[in-house]
């Protein structure tokens, strides 16, 4: 039931409040009952003492009659509900009622009950004594009786009726009992009071919460949730919408941000391997092609060489030879794309070959009517690349912003700068030795493409050789046979069977053992030996810092190209020029930048224009280490 | 039928044997034929033949082996490779390990001849020598200079431009040159792409390849019009074009060192 993370914070708020008020209200009422009968009891008391007061003189002449009608009146008052004088002996002298004149009360009765309870009758009574609180029945309204005894005084034995001896000391007692009922009424009404506030503030206090924990916790998980499910099913283009600036805020926005990533790395992969075997496979059917077409272009130039002498066959056979080469030109085209060249690399100013590609596209820019506006790094360095691809990339990106321009007229604008970018992952190890010199690098074994470095491991009984990733940080280390990763294991160099493991330092992760090679000239690398987690470290390399990339931006104010078809544009044969293209443009261009190790990516928007930016690295680190 | 045959053609693929052998044909010339790398190269080592012509794709392994088979058997038969696979890595190549000559497929019937053509004079030369008992009547590539494969050779200037012209084997395997079709100026050249085109007095035009890739900066005039020079000193006067080259380095290596050929 408590699966949600509102309910549970609702509730704990609550319970917090319900402990708080409910132990501050019982307090509350506690003592407001307290002062309460703290009141009645000096009112009480001080009514006592007037009566007392009132009847002294009357009992010092010994006017019977007169003291009785003192007590009768008072005894009228309805908050008073007994008053009555008793003498020594416990006999009801003076009573507003007439029929309890001359009873005797019992000495455990109640208004004996505080002198006389040890058996042995006091003399001196405390004030806070006199009084007591009792019930007449179990069901009844308490009720407060006091007793104050009357003392012998000079006046009392002097007096003329001579009622009372000198030696005792006291006289008798004026007990007057007061009902509380009003009183309890009173508590009562607060007790009530105070409990419908107490329920009106928790149910408050859990409505408030519930409200701002719906508000700031509950609809930004909710759609957290709903934006993880999305993602995980594949969805990578959902975007959760702005959730403010605290915490969930900014979780949903680096999740965004994450996505973002996560689908760009998707597409670049995607398009990777697409392109790779769309490669082979334009190769294989160029191959296939050609033959057949030789077939065609020989004998059908045979056939025009023999029609000599009939002009319209003559004609009709060109037609054929002609578009046989026509073909052959398209299929050249296919090969150029498919292609997987090692670039022929040189170090090339990138600013100059724009302006290259820039001079052969000149005419038809002014023909277009659309106005080049170039912005260049002119500090920016040269880079190994291959100068005439490099070329074909901005000439193919110049043509589609021209079609995309159309003869209306238009801006073409042309920018380079340098970035930086981390060297981890994308740095690889070409060199390896072992401190006696032996190289370690493997050309059989390879991963990602590239050279391993291979390792002697020795673990238990075990032994084999471990292969390196060589690619600096990314770990897709492969083991010739299964490496138990709990063991501790002995790395050593292939040849000369050296240890490299480096007994000084230990694995920051997992606390095991390193390994260290030696990489010429560029200090060492080191990793986990036991394989327990991706532990690598080049100082080396990190301390060259982040890599630095050339980053060209080409932006044209064209007609953009529209959301459903932006994944495509890359991939071969994919067109929206009708006749006049072949739809290996694009996909050439990603082909080169891709052999480069580069990037190339594309923003757009329908009747703004479209922006394609492209990243070279600046040293060809894969090639120069 | 003659004894033997002149031509050997080895492809796995029927239609293109038949193309080739109709060629062949054209000019007279006999031929054999092998549909794999096993039955070649028996072919190969039990007859002789003047010329083969082979694909680099054939089932099991390709046409660089036959030229490796051949270097290490220390045939001297020349090659002609053609392939459908047509990519300047695999021309570079062919020519690198030993062919004379490199055609992509689908090739038109006047090319396949003037190839045909180079590559039969060319075994006719070795014939002579063999008769002769003496060296190739040709005039060796200077020492310092490069070739790309027998066509074609570069010389690296002093200001670091290249001169490009056509070795004395490929002016010796054509007949009396007619006309010189050049490039122009600022042109760019592309490595074991045509780069010139000579039309010869038999009525065939024999396209010549770069040696390496770059910007045309000059060309030599003083060929248009008189063709003799480049057959009397192809590698000074007769040179033909002057390039900044794009990427030198890496375009050498594929280039045969003239000073191995002494």
């Amino acid at each position: 039931m408590l699966r949600k993370i509102g309910l549970k914070l609702i509730l704990a708020v609550s319970i917090t409040a319900i402990l708080i008020i409910g132990v501050y209200s019982y307090f509350n009422i506690k003592s407001q009952s307290e002062v309460l009968l703290a009141e009645v009891e000096r009112h009480a008391n001080q009514l006592i003492e007037t009566v007392k007061n009132s009847t002294r003189y009357a009992m010092l002449l010994n006017q019977r009659e007169h003291t009785l009608e003192i007590i009768n009146t008072i005894g009228k008052d309805p908050a008073i509900k007994d008053i009555r004088i008793l003498n020594k002996e416990g006999e009801i002298i003076y009573s507003p009622r007439k029929e309890d004149i001359g009873k005797m009360l019992d000495i455990q009765a109640q208004s004996c009950y505080a002198c006389h309870a040890e058996n042995k009758p006091l003399e001196k009574l405390a004030i806070k004594e006199r009084t007591r609180i009792f019930r007449e029945h179990p069901d009844s309204s308490r009720i407060l009786g006091i007793v104050n005894p009357i003392y012998n005084e000079q006046s009392c034995y002097e007096a003329d009726c001579h009622a009372h001896p000198k030696n005792v000391k006291v006289l008798g007692v004026l007990d007057v009992t007061i009902s509380l009922k009003e009183v309890e009424k009173q508590i009562y009404k607060n007790e009530i009071r105070e409990a419908v506030f107490t329920i009106i503030a928790i149910t408050s206090i859990g409505f408030i919460i519930g409200f701002f924990v719906k508000r700031w916790v509950d609809r930004p998980v909710k759609e957290l949730v709903k934006a993880t499910e999305q993602v995980a099913s594949g969805n990578l283009n959902f975007k959760i919408s702005e959730l403010g600036n605290d915490e969930l805020g900014s979780l949903a926005k680096s999740f965004n941000n994450m996505t973002k990533k996560l689908d760009e790395t998707s597409q670049q992969l995607y398009q990777s391997t697409k392109m790779a075997s769309l490669g082979q496979l334009a190769a294989g059917v160029a191959h296939e092609i050609n033959n057949p077409l030789t077939g065609v272009l020989t004998y059908s130039s045979f056939l025009l060489k023999r029609a000599k002498d009939n002009p319209q066959l003559q004609e009709d056979l060109s037609v054929i030879v002609r578009e046989t080469i026509r073909s052959r030109e398209i299929v050249k085209g296919l090969l150029d794309f498919a292609r997987q060249s090692t670039p022929k690399k040189s170090l090339i100013d990138i600013n100059e070959i724009i302006n290259r590609a820039i001079a052969v596209v000149n005419n038809q820019l002014k023909i277009n009517r659309i106005s080049l506006q170039k912005n260049f790094d002119l500090e920016l360095p040269k880079i190994t690349a291959d100068a005439n691809q490099i070329q074909q990339v901005f000439l193919n990106l110049f043509m589609n912003s021209i079609d995309a321009i159309g003869f209306n007229g238009g801006t073409l604008k042309v920018k380079t700068a340098q970035i930086d970018l981390s060297p981890k992952g994308i740095t690889q190890i070409k060199n390896a030795l072992c401190p006696k010199t032996h190289n370690l690098i493997d050309q059989e074994n390879k991963i990602g493409g590239m050279p391993s470095i291979r390792l002697k491991i020795k673990s238990n009984c075990n032994e084999g050789f471990v292969y390196l990733d060589p690619v600096y940080g990314k770990s897709r280390h492969f083991g010739g046979f299964s490496i138990d990763r709990n063991t501790a294991h002995n790395i050593s160099c292939p040849t000369c069977n050296v240890s490299l493991i480096d007994k000084n330092e230990k694995c920051p992760k997992c606390g095991g053992a390193i390994y260290k090679i030696q990489v010429p000239e560029q200090g060492f690398i080191e990793g986990c030996a036991s394989f327990k987690d991706d532990w690598q470290r080049w100082k080396f390399i990190d301390s060259l810092g982040e890599k630095k990339f050339v980053e060209i931006e080409i932006s044209d104010s064209g007609c953009g190209i529209p959301q459903e078809n932006i994944y495509k544009i890359f991939e071969p044969f994919f067109s929206t020029k009708g006749q006049r293209g072949t739809g290996l443009g694009l996909s050439i261009v990603w082909g080169i930048i891709d052999n480069h190790k580069g990037t190339i990516s594309v923003e757009s928007e329908v009747g703004k224009g479209t922006t394609f930016t492209i990243r070279l690295p600046q040293e060809e680190s894969t090639d120069n280490i | 039928m003659e004894e033997r045959a002149n031509i050997l053609i080895i492809d796995d693929e029927k239609v293109i044997i038949d193309s080739i052998a109709k060629i062949v044909d054209l000019e007279g010339y006999s031929y054999d034929y092998a549909l794999d790398f096993q039955s070649a190269l028996e072919k190969i080592f039990s007859n002789y033949y003047n010329l083969i012509i082979c694909d680099i794709m054939l089932p099991a392994r390709d046409g660089f082996q036959i030229l490796y088979e051949l270097e290490s058997k220390r045939i001297e038969t020349p090659v002609i490779i053609t392939t459908g696979y047509s990519t300047i890595e695999n021309a570079v190549k062919s020519l690198y390990l030993g062919a004379i000559d490199y055609i992509p497929k689908p090739f038109s019937i006047d090319e396949m001849i003037s190839v045909i053509k180079r590559g039969m004079r060319y075994s006719e030369m070795i014939c002579q020598k063999k008769k002769n008992k003496n060296n190739l009547l040709l005039v060796p590539c200077p020492a310092k200079y490069y070739r790309l494969g027998y066509s074609c050779w570069m010389n690296k200037e002093h200001d670091g431009s290249v001169i490009l012209g056509a070795t004395d084997f490929f002016i010796k395997t054509i007949e009396p040159i007619l006309n010189i079709e050049l490039m122009n100026v600022t042109d760019t050249l592309a490595q074991a792409m045509p780069s010139v085109k000579f039309s010869t007095k038999d009525g065939l035009a024999h396209q010549m390849f770069a040696a390496i890739s770059g910007k045309i900066i000059a060309r030599n005039e003083k060929l248009i019009g008189n063709s003799e020079l480049i057959e009397k000193d192809p590698y000074f006067e007769g040179w033909i074009y002057k390039i900044i080259p794009s990427e030198l380095e890496y375009e050498m290596k594929q280039l045969i060192p003239c000073s191995s050929d002494r």
